[in-house]
């Protein structure tokens, strides 16, 4: 089955989710093509080249230099009906969030989101995606005729398991022009907000606090623990959202992606957006009521109870020394 | 402004989800349901709105029967009227085909914005929204955390928002309306209904629509259950005074990563 990735590259630098998409399609299908859309993209086209891939197909277009919807799903509709591939991969970025529905509606193709594993079942690929908040998977089949377009999800794959070929693939440009005039979204740069003031990736302990908090006036409890522990306090999504926390306290894929030594999830379920920005660290304590919370998966010591009768007790027994 | 916010009812986070004997879906006949949480959002933007540029809030749903709940506390934080797109099967369908029930009612609507939250706190494809965009053939905007007007331009209304990006990172991006947009959670604060408003509520329309005939589905869901666990993880059991005297032990001698 022939299969083509999207790349995703800003500036001409390529996001490193796009080898995790690479290595889950190398995985799903036997060939594979890479696509690389943008302007100039020649430099970051052979960087891609690298893996084991039949081509690289550059789109490389002027209208294409600041991303947006319009202009990738006219370049990649184009692109997909000219060449016919079975499947067409993504890595599950905001970026792909923005246009992948968009193009799969146009070409009236099935896509299949948030992909997690790939399974064959004879023929058919059986995709692995969460539901209800990564509470439950789902094993589902997309339905409908090829090609089948699917994200996967940021981290389901590792990056340097992408197979790399003996030698670079070729780079063709597609030849496929894009009519700026037909661009409805007008993007203006990027940026960041007033700057961090604190950079969480630096602390060697967190301690982070969810839903399961309740209210602003129980943060002490977390900050008395944290103190107790030498660690910075932390936040999930809608602590941030509430105002009890400031924004750049948030974990997770729209705040800051973090690994310290030891992360205490306090009243937090683990959101599939949360568990992206602190999975990788090396200890992680969950304390939770709900023992189905989906934070016990990647969780290495867990307390199923309510976290204002344990965490006083951990804090007493911290300062026991 | 003519403002279309598309909202789903959802399981409440509390309900303890069990898997069918089909092992398709979760039993659900006895559960809780609740305004899928960035839908709240996305309706709070639409009041907003409508408020600074005065118009209408249409709230529209696709759904079973049961939706009704979330219409109606849709209407009772200000909405002023509904759309019902009734059908039992869309309670568990996939994205097109919910998109395509959307599309077929309000067409006609005309709406200058339609406003979405950015994904469903069920199946969370995020994508109704997008391809509602697309088959209206309007442009749209994602994962939006603010929203202004543009100056005129003299090409008609335009909308200036801002994106949400990775890691920190924002763009804003123009848009002429009509346009549909989704909306990340936290872009406001909530307001939830007054007895005024629950009263006020009762007399406004909700207007009924089936789905213009059946959409072709994408997806099939072959079974459903609980995630394998990725680490080993030791869950540690007694009083919460026991637990907490354990944990620490361990951190200290076995993980090593605290004093």
């Amino acid at each position: 089955m022939s299969a083509l990735v999207i790349a995703e590259q800003r500036e001409g630098k390529l996001n490193r989710a796009t080898w995790e998409a690479i290595a889950g399609a190398q995985q799903a299908s036997g060939a594979i093509r890479i696509v690389m859309p943008g302007a100039g993209v020649d430099a970051v086209a052979g960087e891609v080249a690298a893996a084991a891939c039949d081509e690289v197909i550059a789109i490389d277009d002027a209208a294409l230099e600041h991303y947006t919807a319009d202009g990738y799903v006219m370049a990649l509709a184009a692109l997909i009906e000219r060449e016919k591939p079975a499947l067409v991969f993504l890595p599950h970025t905001y970026q792909t969030r923005d246009f992948a529905p968009a193009l799969a509606a146009r070409l009236s193709r099935a896509l299949i989101t948030d992909v997690t594993a790939v399974k064959k079942d004879g023929e058919r690929i059986v995709y692995v995606r969460p539901m209800f908040q990564g509470k439950l998977n789902a094993d589902v089949a997309a339905a409908g005729p090829p090609p089948h377009i699917v994200t996967f999800q940021i981290g389901a794959f590792r990056g340097d398991a992408a197979t790399r070929g003996a030698a670079a693939a070729p780079v063709r440009k597609s030849g496929i022009t894009i009519d700026a005039s037909a661009i409805r979204q007008k993007p203006e740069a990027p940026f960041k907000e007033a700057k961090q003031a604190v950079d969480l990736s630096q602390a060697e302990r967190i301690v982070a606090v969810g839903r399961g908090i309740k209210g602003q006036e129980n943060l002490k409890i977390a900050e008395e623990l944290s103190q107790a522990m030498g660690a910075e306090v932390a936040a999930s999504r809608p602590i941030c959202d509430a105002g009890w926390l400031p924004m750049d306290r948030q974990i997770g894929s729209s705040g800051q992606t973090v690994a310290p030594k030891l992360y205490v999830a306090l009243g937090i379920s683990g959101a599939i957006q949360h568990l992206v920005g602190m999975k990788g660290s090396r200890t992680i304590v969950a304390i939770n009521k709900d023992a189905d919370a989906p934070i016990f998966e990647v969780a290495d010591y867990g307390i199923v109870g309510d976290l204002f009768e344990v965490v006083p007790a951990m804090i007493a027994e911290l300062k026991k020394g | 402004m003519k403002i279309g916010v598309c909202i789903k009812q959802v399981v409440t986070r509390e309900w303890q989800l069990r898997v069918n004997d089909q092992k398709t879906w979760i039993r659900d006949a006895d559960a809780s349901f609740e305004l899928n949480e960035p839908d709240a959002y996305a309706l709070e933007e639409a009041l907003r709105l409508k408020e600074k540029h005065s118009g209408e809030v249409v709230v529209c749903c696709a759904g079973p029967a049961r939706v009704a709940q979330v219409i109606r506390e849709a209407l009772a934080r200000g909405a002023d009227r509904a759309i019902h797109v009734e059908a039992e099967s869309l309670a568990t369908a996939d994205a097109s085909t919910v998109a395509d029930a959307l599309a077929g009612a309000i067409r006609d609507e005309k709406f200058d914005l339609v406003l979405t939250g950015l994904q469903s706190d069920d199946q969370g494809f995020g994508q109704v929204g997008v391809v509602l965009a697309e088959k209206l053939g309007i442009p749209h905007a994602t994962i939006i955390m603010e929203v202004q007007q543009a100056p005129s331009s003299g090409s008609g209304q335009a909308l200036r928002v801002k994106r949400e990006l990775e890691g920190g990172w924002f763009q804003w991006v123009t848009l002429p309306l009509p346009a549909l947009l989704t909306i990340q959670s936290g872009i406001n604060q909530l307001r939830y209904a007054t007895l005024k408003g629950i009263m006020a509520a009762k007399k406004k329309e909700i207007r009924k629509a089936a789905p213009a005939g059946a959409a072709a589905p994408t997806q099939q869901i072959l079974s459903m259950y609980l995630p394998e666990k990725a680490k080993k993880t030791q869950i540690i059991g007694g009083s919460a005074a026991d637990a907490a005297r354990q944990l620490v032990a361990k951190l200290r001698d076995e993980a090593r990563v605290v004093q």
